[in-house]
């Protein structure tokens, strides 16, 4: 059984961006990069069916310019086999991967996708759902399970009311929540060795997409500072700022 | 910090990330106890050992990551020293400065022996130099081997030892020669060796989490085949070996620089005096700003003598040079860090607090920053 896995590059968790002054975004200059969180879960998730001995291959894919051979690289390292990246220098927008990802499939003819909710970058949660409805495949999003039986996978899924298991035939889509797993670290010895796994890239004429975006961006502002709070003395004097002062009642 | 730089390739960036989750996993959250305790936990050699992170530096062949490429080193390095503590650092670390000796001039028995052992995180390896009689005149050291058959008969101490307490096998300065620096050797002694004693970790201004102690050396009776390099030849190792050192002593000076100013900056913008904030004064504006500009000119040029030494130049004087920059630079921006925390950064807890003190063995150890100046004199003529 094969496993796909989209992963994408983007701003480290731990960074605190800022937006650019001309507000057309933000300032991706010197920021380090890192593996989206959700995408590494999706890895680490794939790794882990692969150890099971459900999985016997995966295969890593991401849409976007040479630096991001190097989140490939840490896949590869992790666990993966063999890496695709789909050569854009432009920001591509959720649709344009989703078909990407559309033409990958069919060239691959994986058994199973699993790919992060949403990327931490632009937070869309679209490009599973979307993927998975160009291919014309059955999903089961936000994963807390995932178990491999036969030629279905159940995923349970979290969602606002608790957790709700679905089943699946594969081929499927699977996508990423936060509690799935917990991601391995790339061991250097693992790194070394990813180095001589094959990445393979494709031209967006290849995969047949434009990648130009559908959808500009006007602008982009930070959140409005907030102010800091005080410690009020008793209730009384609560109830009167939120009267007179906040005038919320 | 930015890590996109060209000193920098993809490997080095993606092991870099592996210590930087390992340092915010698996040590930030314990350190404050750990440094209050005086050490940290000996599965953590293990654990970083599972990574491969102690093997950077060392050869393949026996278990590391390869001891050619210097800026892997300088990655792992830096994301170490994010834990905030020297002390740690400095003893996860100390087979960086007691191994390297081994693996150049050991017998390939020694090596087969102790390396592999060392770089999987089981074994802990030491280097003992100074003696309590001095440190700074390695040339003039005291702890006496006198050959008697198969055997070294070694007498002396030693002081101020990382790992001193907890490590398993030491690389020894000792004399079996004449006076001077061509009467020294270098041997490997085991612990566990009769007429070898450790003293408790010494109490310390800094590095708390290290253990730091004296060595005693009594009628210890040492193996021949454990010395290591040529008898009367180990002036030579050692300062080889110092080289390496005090590359790393750079890149923890500019990490201290870096993290009292990261600190700095943070607490400057939060912290309000009379009625907005720190950064609102234009004094504490330009404070930040020199103390920016301090630490990207030292590391810069640690990084250019990286790159020399990388390129198989001679850099003795060079890395003296980067030595003594970097100390410096790491003496004023952890006293200006303290300074922008006022009270607060006086206190236990704070991390300025912890660098302040940590800081001050920097320009003493690895050779002191008078001793630095004085090689970098002979080097320019003086
Ligand atoms: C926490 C800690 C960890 C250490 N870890 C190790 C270790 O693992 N292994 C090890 O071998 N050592 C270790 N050391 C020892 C360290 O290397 C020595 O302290 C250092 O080399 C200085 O030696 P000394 O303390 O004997 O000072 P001394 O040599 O007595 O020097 C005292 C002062 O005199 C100055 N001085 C000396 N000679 C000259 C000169 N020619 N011209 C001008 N000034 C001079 C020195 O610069 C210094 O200011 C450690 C020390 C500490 C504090």
């Amino acid at each position: 059984m094969k496993v796909l896995v989209p992963i994408k590059r983007v701003v480290d968790h731990n960074v605190k961006v800022r937006v650019k002054a001309d507000n057309s975004g933000v300032d991706l200059a010197n920021v380090k990069m890192a593996m989206n969180p959700f995408c590494e879960i999706a890895v680490e998730e794939a790794v882990r069916l692969k150890e099971s001995g459900a999985v016997s291959e995966i295969v890593v894919v991401t849409i976007g310019a040479k630096a991001a051979d190097e989140q490939l690289r840490t896949a590869l390292a992790l666990g993966a086999d063999r890496a695709i990246r789909v050569e854009t220098e432009e920001d591509a927008q959720p649709l344009a991967i989703a078909k990407a990802l559309k033409a990958v499939y069919d060239k691959e003819s994986p058994n199973l996708v699993i790919l992060g909710k949403q990327a931490i970058d632009g937070d869309n949660n679209q490009t599973g759902q979307m993927f998975a409805a160009l291919a014309g495949l059955p999903q089961g999003t936000f994963a807390s399970e995932v178990k491999v039986e036969g030629d279905k996978v159940q995923v349970t899924r979290e969602i606002d009311g608790g957790l709700q298991t679905v089943e699946l035939s594969l081929p499927a889509v699977v996508t990423t929540d936060l509690r799935l797993n917990e991601p391995r670290y790339a061991s250097l010895p693992n790194i070394m060795k990813a180095k001589k796994k094959p990445l393979d890239v494709l031209s967006a004429d290849e995969v047949g997409v434009d990648f130009t975006p559908k959808v500009k961006v006007l602008k982009v502002e930070a959140p409005a500072e907030r102010e800091a709070g005080i410690i009020v003395g008793s209730v009384d004097e609560l109830v009167e700022k939120l009267k007179n002062e906040a005038k919320v009642i | 910090m930015q890590n996109t730089h060209s000193y920098f390739n993809e490997t080095h960036n993606m092991v870099r990330a592996t210590a930087r989750r390992f340092v915010e996993e698996r040590i930030l959250p314990n350190i404050d106890a750990w440094e209050e305790a005086g050490t940290f936990p000996r599965e953590l050699y293990k654990e970083a050992a599972d990574l491969g992170l102690l093997g950077v530096g060392h050869p393949e062949a026996y278990g590391g990551a390869g001891e050619t490429d210097i800026f892997l080193k300088i990655a792992v390095s830096e994301e170490l020293m994010r834990c905030t503590s020297g002390g740690l650092t400095a003893s996860l670390g100390s087979l960086d400065i007691g191994l390297p000796p081994i693996w150049r001039w050991g017998s390939e028995d020694m090596k087969q022996r102790v390396v592999p052992q060392v770089l999987s995180g089981e074994k802990i390896s030491a280097l003992a130099i100074t003696e309590p009689g001095g440190g700074s005149d390695v040339a003039n050291l005291q702890t006496r081997a006198v050959r008697e058959g198969d055997y070294y008969r070694v007498n002396g101490n030693k002081t101020f030892i990382t790992s001193g307490c907890r490590a398993d096998y030491y690389t020894v300065a000792v004399r079996t020669g004449d006076k001077g620096f061509g009467g020294v050797s270098l041997l490997l002694i085991e612990k566990g060796t009769p007429g070898f004693s450790q003293s408790p970790p010494l109490k310390k201004m800094g590095w708390w989490a290290s253990d730091t102690a004296e060595l005693y050396f009594e009628d210890c009776m040492v193996p021949a085949e454990n010395l290591i390099g040529p008898e009367n030849g180990g002036f030579y190792c050692i300062m080889t070996n110092f080289q390496m050192e005090r590359l790393m002593l750079c890149v923890m000076a500019n990490m201290t620089s870096q993290l009292a100013y990261e600190e700095a900056l943070n607490y400057a913008k939060e912290r309000q005096a009379f009625g907005r904030s720190l950064t609102g004064f234009q004094v504490t504006r330009h404070k930040l700003v020199e103390m920016a500009t301090a630490v990207e000119i030292s590391r810069e040029y640690t990084y250019r003598v990286a790159a020399k030494m990388q390129a198989g130049d001679n850099v003795i004087k060079e890395v003296s040079m980067a030595k003594n920059f970097a100390t410096q630079t790491a003496d004023k921006l952890t006293y200006d860090a303290v300074q922008i925390f006022g009270g607060a950064g006086f206190m236990r807890g704070t991390v300025v607090e912890r660098l302040y003190r940590d800081n001050r063995i920097l320009p003493i150890g690895g050779g002191t920053y008078e001793i630095m100046n004085e090689v970098i004199a002979k080097q320019i003529g003086l």
